[in-house]
């Protein structure tokens, strides 16, 4: 038998298709109108965005406060390949994740020789860095942007990106790999002594992390189908860092939970954006004097474990 | 001929825009000196200081020096304030969780001040009456308001390094910078001393929000965050934790900001800083005028 | 031949120096004391040994091969294993996991092979859990393997950064203090697992200690240091005769 066909995994597939179709069914219906579906497409962008961002400062201890510039970077790429280079667009979406890839080992290797707060500076300065470049940038349209993107991606797109997102980070968390992703975050010196190249596992957490940041823009460029480089800029970075810390540096459902979560709030305080902002704000701080790993801390929601549980490079008992 | 004018004239603009940089990049660099923190919300204060400055002026029809010293008192208290709210609670927590309470911060004023204000810019008020001085037939020129910047931010410095240096007080954050358990075990104060370099440090920030409004003649809630993280790289540049470090790094900033925008391109102002940033990053980390330190095992 | 071998290594800080021309050996199968006063280089060495700072001079063989210029991950790889002064365990992961993290050089699956769960992932998962719960055993921490680490009492801590030192299989076993907060009779325990791991790993041990009982007992040799230089070397009758020894050290 299949290893993997535990009865826990196949509750839980069970249950993302039976979702899936029952929205894909509403959608045919009618029932859920295009406001909705932005909506629903923006969350699944959001649980994008904030697990690949978990892997790398959540799991991996690397702050990064670049990850819109990832996404810049894969929106760009596959926008142009799709609509310079008539590229077939899910290639188109996976070469943009693959570049964004490039990006992040660009960024991932300076980093290696940088500890924290001056990490999150220089990854800040790096999504900077890419915004000005577009923004000067006429072969993409610069300030006015870039637009005539085919809408190849909707409901269905989105959801199996976000799902496959997910999927892969788990299973690279829940190996020996992630566990020495995470040996790094708890303790660099005593990782290297025990023979783990952390140099190695940073690089890896940004590539990873930064092709999936990359597949998300990807995603964002072929639903919302036009890009301007503002899109992209800090804000966004801190957008999906607050999905993180809210749902918990080390946890992937904290993450997918937050995402889905502040998606509605945003969507409840659209008109009132500096409130939002306000709020935002102060859900960080308090956030960190009372709960400094996040909502969720290191836990995972489990099915049919009897609720959250301690799951931090969790192997094969993951999957049992 | 013509060149060499042009040259004289951005030197002197840049040394006033370094001169702005270098206050705020003080403020980062006592608070990282003594704390280790990157305190996102320095950017923010030094917006207060305009914004407090502004409603002086117009509230209270407060004078130039009046406006400054009501900026620097108000962000006194604000610093200090922000200190004991929001960073004294995790003094004993991560890096990554006072990191990101401080962005929490940042953003808080931020949008407090929108939410208030609205997020356009304003006038700043005439403080100062307008003075020109010409050189060569006036195609080199100095303002009052630069010849003031100079003035001010020199002024500031030398005040501050007379606190570091010649005060109890002083004595006591420059322990604390070099060893904060020795420093306690000494029986200094630490809460007090970091309430104290937060206060001086926002109080310096407050006078370069003044200045700020004075030179470009404009304010607005949001105005802290680019200048912010730009002081902030001036502070790496010159070695951050170091009080003259940060002086020169502002001024170096200050100047190839402004030789960039004068020869270059300045739709890529932006991007120079990070640029500079990532290169300091990969060459020297430890900046100018840094020496190095290794972790204890 | 000796499995390790320094020869007049000299390493500073800032102008101050830490450890002056020091050679020492360690031959294969043997356990070796490294004792003297508070700062006088001890961990120093071990730091050098194990690649977390260069050394200024002189050279160290392990195994026949310079470690010179080898970074720590490496040099864990070749066959040297460390605890620290101050534990510095995984302190967010389970016991189990500290010990599967130091399994993680000899990873039998590939990154593609863990993503797809396909491969050998199930089966070398298994093999290496296994493994680890055997390590735990030996410790008595097979019970605790889903415990936080550092929810994990002080003397199970010291134990479980032994287990996960020896998860790397090393040759060599760097000890640094370990019965240092331990009371006489864990002390005892100890002494006799570190004679028993030894016989069971065929690995050499060399270790720093204050507690005179565990060195003496556990020691074939020992080596004094003092101000950074070594000022007696023999074996545990020599050294506690030794009259510099106890001018410098028992006597202090």
């Amino acid at each position: 038998m299949r290893q993997w066909l535990t009865k826990t995994n196949l509750l839980v597939g069970l249950g993302l298709a039976a979702f899936y179709g029952l929205i894909q069914i509403l959608i045919q219906a009618g029932v859920l109108r295009a406001f909705h579906q932005v909506n629903l497409i923006t969350a699944c962008l959001g649980i994008i965005m904030a697990v690949s961002l978990n892997l790398i400062t959540g799991f991996t201890g690397q702050f990064s406060l670049g990850h819109a510039g990832f996404m810049a970077v894969g929106a760009y790429f596959s926008a142009v390949l799709t609509v310079r280079g008539g590229v077939y667009s899910p290639f188109s979406i996976v070469a943009g994740g693959l570049l964004a890839a490039v990006f992040g080992l660009l960024v991932g290797l300076p980093a290696l020789r940088l500890k924290g707060d001056y990490l999150a500076i220089a990854t800040l300065g790096f999504g900077e860095m890419i915004r000005v470049l577009l923004l000067n940038a006429k072969y993409v349209g610069g300030a006015a942007g870039l637009f005539g993107i085919p809408r190849t991606v909707g409901w269905t797109g989105a959801f199996f990106a976000a799902a496959a997102t997910v999927l892969v980070i788990r299973n690279l968390l829940w190996s020996s790999y992630g566990r020495a992703c995470i040996a790094v975050r708890e303790d660099e010196v005593a990782a290297e002594l025990m023979g783990i190249d952390i140099t190695k596992y940073k690089a890896l957490a940004f590539a990873v992390g930064a092709f999936f940041a990359g597949l998300g823009g990807g995603v964002y460029a072929h639903y919302f189908y036009g890009l301007q480089p503002d899109n992209f800029g800090f804000m966004r970075s801190v957008d999906y860092l607050v999905m993180v810390v809210l749902g918990g540096l080390g946890s992937l459902t904290g993450s997918v939970l937050a995402a889905v979560a502040l998606t509605f709030i945003n969507v409840i305080l659209q008109q009132y954006s500096a409130v939002r902002m306000i709020l935002y704000a102060v859900l960080l701080i308090v956030i960190m004097i009372f709960r400094p790993r996040g909502l969720m801390g290191s836990r995972e929601l489990r099915i049919g474990r009897g609720g959250a549980r301690k799951a931090a490079g969790d192997g094969a008992a993951g999957d049992a | 001929m013509e060149r060499f004018y042009v040259f004289l004239q951005q030197l002197i603009n840049g040394v006033s825009l370094g001169g702005i940089y270098a206050l705020i990049a003080l403020g980062y660099t006592m608070v990282y000196g003594v704390i280790k923190l990157i305190n996102f919300a320095h950017g923010d204060i030094y917006m207060m200081g305009a914004f407090a400055a502004y409603f002086a002026a117009l509230w209270l029809g407060a004078g130039f020096f009046g406006a400054l010293a009501l900026a620097m008192g108000a962000c006194l208290i604000l610093g200090t304030l922000i200190e004991r709210i929001a960073y004294r609670p995790l003094r004993n927590s991560t890096r990554i969780a006072v990191l990101i309470t401080a962005i929490g911060m940042s953003f808080l004023l931020e949008y407090t001040m929108v939410f208030f204000l609205g997020a356009r810019s304003r006038a700043f008020p005439e403080l100062l009456p307008p003075v020109r001085i010409d050189f060569f037939d006036g195609r080199v020129f100095i303002t009052g308001k630069e010849l003031l910047i100079y003035g001010v931010t020199l002024f500031l410095m030398l005040a501050l390094q007379l606190i570091v240096h010649k005060t109890k007080i002083g004595r006591a954050m420059r322990a604390v910078a070099f060893d904060r358990e020795a420093a306690m075990l000494m029986g200094v104060n630490i809460d007090r001393t970091i309430s104290v370099t937060f206060a001086l440090g926002s109080a310096l920030a407050g006078a370069a929000g003044v200045l700020v409004g004075i030179y470009y003649g404009a304010i607005n809630p949001l105005m802290g965050m680019t200048p912010g993280l730009k002081a902030f790289v001036a502070a790496v540049l010159g070695g951050i934790g170091i009080i003259p470090g940060a002086a020169l790094g502002g001024l170096l900033m200050g100047l190839i900001e402004t030789f960039v925008i004068a020869y270059g391109q300045s739709t890529y102002r932006d991007a120079v800083a990070f640029a500079l940033l990532i290169l300091i990053l990969l060459i020297k980390p430890t900046g100018i005028l840094g020496t190095n330190a290794r972790e204890k095992v | 031949m000796a499995l390790l071998e320094m020869r007049k290594v000299s390493k500073a800080f800032g102008g101050l120096s830490a450890v002056t021309d020091v050679s020492l050996r360690v031959a294969a199968g043997e356990t070796v004391g490294l004792i003297g006063p508070n700062g006088a280089g001890k961990t120093t060495i071990f730091n050098l040994l194990t690649g977390v700072d260069p050394v200024d001079s002189g050279e160290i063989l392990f195994d026949g091969r310079r470690l010179a210029g080898r970074r720590p991950a490496v040099i864990n790889r070749l066959g040297i294993a460390r605890t620290f002064q101050n534990i510095r365990l995984f302190n967010d992961l389970t016991a189990l996991d500290n010990v599967r993290v130091a399994y993680h050089s000899r990873v039998g699956y590939s990154l593609l092979a863990a993503i797809l769960r396909v491969g050998g992932y199930y089966r070398e998962e298994k093999a290496m859990t296994e493994k680890a719960i055997r390590l735990l055993e030996i410790f008595h921490l097979a019970d605790k393997r889903e415990a936080i680490a550092h929810s994990l009492p002080y003397g199970e801590q010291r134990r479980l950064e032994i287990a996960r030192a020896l998860a790397g299989e090393p040759k060599l076993l760097l000890l640094d203090e370990p019965a240092a907060g331990m009371n006489p009779q864990e002390t005892g325990e100890l002494a006799a697992l570190i004679s028993w791991i030894r016989e069971a790993f065929h690995l050499s041990v060399l270790l720093i200690e204050h507690d005179m009982s565990l060195v003496m007992s556990c020691c074939q040799r020992i080596y004094v240091l003092e101000y950074g230089r070594l000022i007696a070397g023999g074996d545990p009758k020599t050294i506690q005769n030794h009259p510099k020894v106890i001018e410098a050290y028992l006597g202090g």
